[in-house]
């Protein structure tokens, strides 16, 4: 999937893309390519460098070194003609606040040189497509978190976008809502578009993205599709048992080759031995407080990434 | 970059395109849609200053260069529109539409740039003098103190004048760390400006060497100037002479301002 394509359908592709703040480096010297119609999503810890990526693929931040280009332009030469085929969702809301929600898209609108007829065509629709028609003439203050983020996602579209930049475009809401987001994500990528999505959500990588790439400290540490990191990191069951230290003692017997992680108060065992492996040993030795789930992607990202807070 | 590199990039002349009008249009629509309270400060004020101030205060004054204190006043009121809305659209309402509303943020993801956004910006600021000073213009001609259809041409004077209040005004939104900021350029540059620009008694009562500072560093003095020339009629060389000053700073502050403002908003 998605690294399928040849060269010539490659929409963005970053060589040595690096950002530097005073005494930061946001982005280290990072290479990616990002295929047409393609879903992928950048996860990463808080400061890892996703949205200053976001940022430069929109030409909003000029890269400190490095080549980026965007359907073959490069940012720093053709900034208005990439814009032009970009839509951005961006983390905050920043929303109109002065004007209603139909103002709001016609508004935008404007910014790219759309008709005024067909802006407001184009608007009606996207209301429509984000289930927000009957608050049509509401003012921006009045609206919730979750029709803010449907508007801001329903206004990144007002240019027909080829290219879609999702940062963290379900933060904050409840999962019915972030159901509804992820169908329309899914929508757009039927349509062609291409999308990079930054999240924390390790379940809204797996659901929407073709490919995942994991970011840290301004690099890529991995990267692949959500399900063959999973079984390539984790792999595909995990144990969990309260801790006790005869039992941990009995698990290291048993699983010489497995990762054992203890947090508080539960040990965690991954190991790569085919499914199944744990039910059985379950039967032999019952043991107190022990489940056994999937592996998933956030026990991925939280291998790959640590488990310390970043702030 | 050198210092030298550094202090000549404040300068450089941005590219600027016709998108200028669609961020200039977003504030225009703004304005429109609370035009009713935007009309009253500029149609109350003069009222009042000239009621108190002219009418009130002015019996006890006696005649300035031949005219009534009233009469006097009534251009520079007309000035000091074109100051203060200019110079709190482009403080107050673009900080709030910056880092409040991060309007900027949403606009410059589009095809427009940072520069246009900024251009634009100072435009509107310039139009809402425009708006403003007509409005106490029609004020100050319905009290019959306009003497001459030179007036006309005030509201040209205006836009200029707005333009270069409004790219100070940008100068030290790219400074301020906050809002409360604007407390310093209020007090330490509008106020005094307010009472000092020849604006409530003629600027001959100074010692000559406070003339001369006030015509050099004080930018109200030369609107003063203009709007006072226009509409009494009295036209000579010293209109000229405030028009040049405005038709140097302007530019000079335009361009600053919108190359400070791009390097406090693109890191």
């Amino acid at each position: 999937m998605g690294r399928k394509g040849m060269a010539s359908d490659i929409v963005i592709e970053a060589r040595s893309l690096t950002k530097k703040y005073d005494d930061l480096l946001a982005v280290d010297n990072i290479d990616f390519q990002v295929h047409k119609g393609e879903c992928v999503g950048f996860l990463g810890p808080n400061g890892a460098g996703k949205t200053t990526t976001i940022k430069m693929i929109d030409c909003v931040l000029p890269p400190t070194s490095g080549k980026l280009t965007v359907a073959g332009m490069d940012v720093s030469e053709k900034p208005r003609e990439i814009k032009k085929m970009v839509g951005v969702e961006p983390q905050e809301d920043n929303l109109d606040p002065d004007f209603s929600v139909i103002t709001n898209l016609v508004v935008y609108a404007r910014y790219f040189d759309i008709p005024k007829k067909d802006a407001v065509k184009r608007a009606e629709e996207l209301l429509k497509f984000s289930q927000l028609e009957e608050k049509r003439n509401v003012i921006i203050s009045e609206l919730s978190t979750g029709m803010k983020r449907r508007l801001i996602l329903a206004r990144a579209l007002i240019n027909e976008p080829q290219i879609l930049l999702l940062d963290e475009p379900t933060t904050g809401l409840d999962p019915q809502l972030r159901h509804l987001i992820w169908d329309k994500i899914r929508s757009l990528k039927k349509q062609g578009v291409t999308i990079i999505l930054t999240t924390h959500y390790m379940d809204e990588a797996a659901a929407l993205c073709d490919r995942t790439l994991i970011m840290d400290n301004g690099k890529f540490i991995e990267q692949g599709i959500p399900s063959e990191l999973v079984a390539k990191h984790v792999g595909e069951e995990v144990l969990e048992v309260d801790y006790d230290e005869q039992v941990m003692k009995m698990l290291q017997q048993k699983f010489p080759e497995a990762r054992l992680e203890v947090l508080s108060d539960q040990i965690h065992v991954f190991t790569n031995q085919p499914h199944g492996v744990f039910r059985s040993f379950l039967d032999d030795f019952p043991t107190r407080g022990a489940t056994v789930r999937n592996a998933n992607l956030e026990d991925v990202f939280l291998k790959l990434t640590g488990r310390k807070l970043r702030e | 970059m050198t210092s030298k590199q550094s202090f000549a990039s404040n300068f450089k002349l941005p590219t600027l395109t016709y998108r200028v009008w669609s961020v200039w249009r977003r504030d225009f629509d703004v304005f429109m849609k609370t035009f009713k309270v935007n009309f009253f400060p500029p149609l109350l004020e003069p009222i009042f200053y000239l009621v108190g101030l002219g009418f009130g205060l002015g019996i006890f004054v006696q005649n300035i260069e031949g005219y009534s204190y009233v009469k006097f006043i009534a251009p520079a009121l007309v000035a000091i529109s074109i100051m203060n809305s200019s110079f709190f659209e482009c403080t107050y309402g673009s900080f709030v539409r910056m880092y409040y509303q991060k309007t900027f943020d949403a606009i410059i993801a589009t095809p427009i740039s940072i520069e246009e956004v900024i251009a634009g910006e100072l435009l509107w600021g310039a139009t809402r003098s425009l708006i403003s000073s007509s409005i106490v213009l029609a004020v100050v001609a319905a009290f019959g103190l306009v003497s001459s259809p030179w007036f006309l041409l005030i509201p040209v004077i205006a836009f200029l004048g707005g333009l270069m209040f409004s790219s100070m005004a940008m100068c030290f939104t790219s400074l301020a760390p906050n809002i409360d900021f604007f407390n310093y350029p209020g007090f330490l540059f509008i106020t005094p400006m307010f009472m000092l620009s020849g604006t409530f008694f003629p600027l001959s009562q100074f010692p000559p060497s406070m003339q001369v500072l006030a015509q050099v560093i004080l930018p109200l003095t030369h609107t003063v100037i203009l709007s006072r020339g226009l509409i009494f009629g009295n036209l000579g060389v010293s209109l000229l002479i405030s028009l040049a000053w405005i038709a140097v700073v302007t530019p000079f502050f335009f361009v600053l301002s919108i190359n400070r403002m791009k390097k406090k908003l693109i890191k």
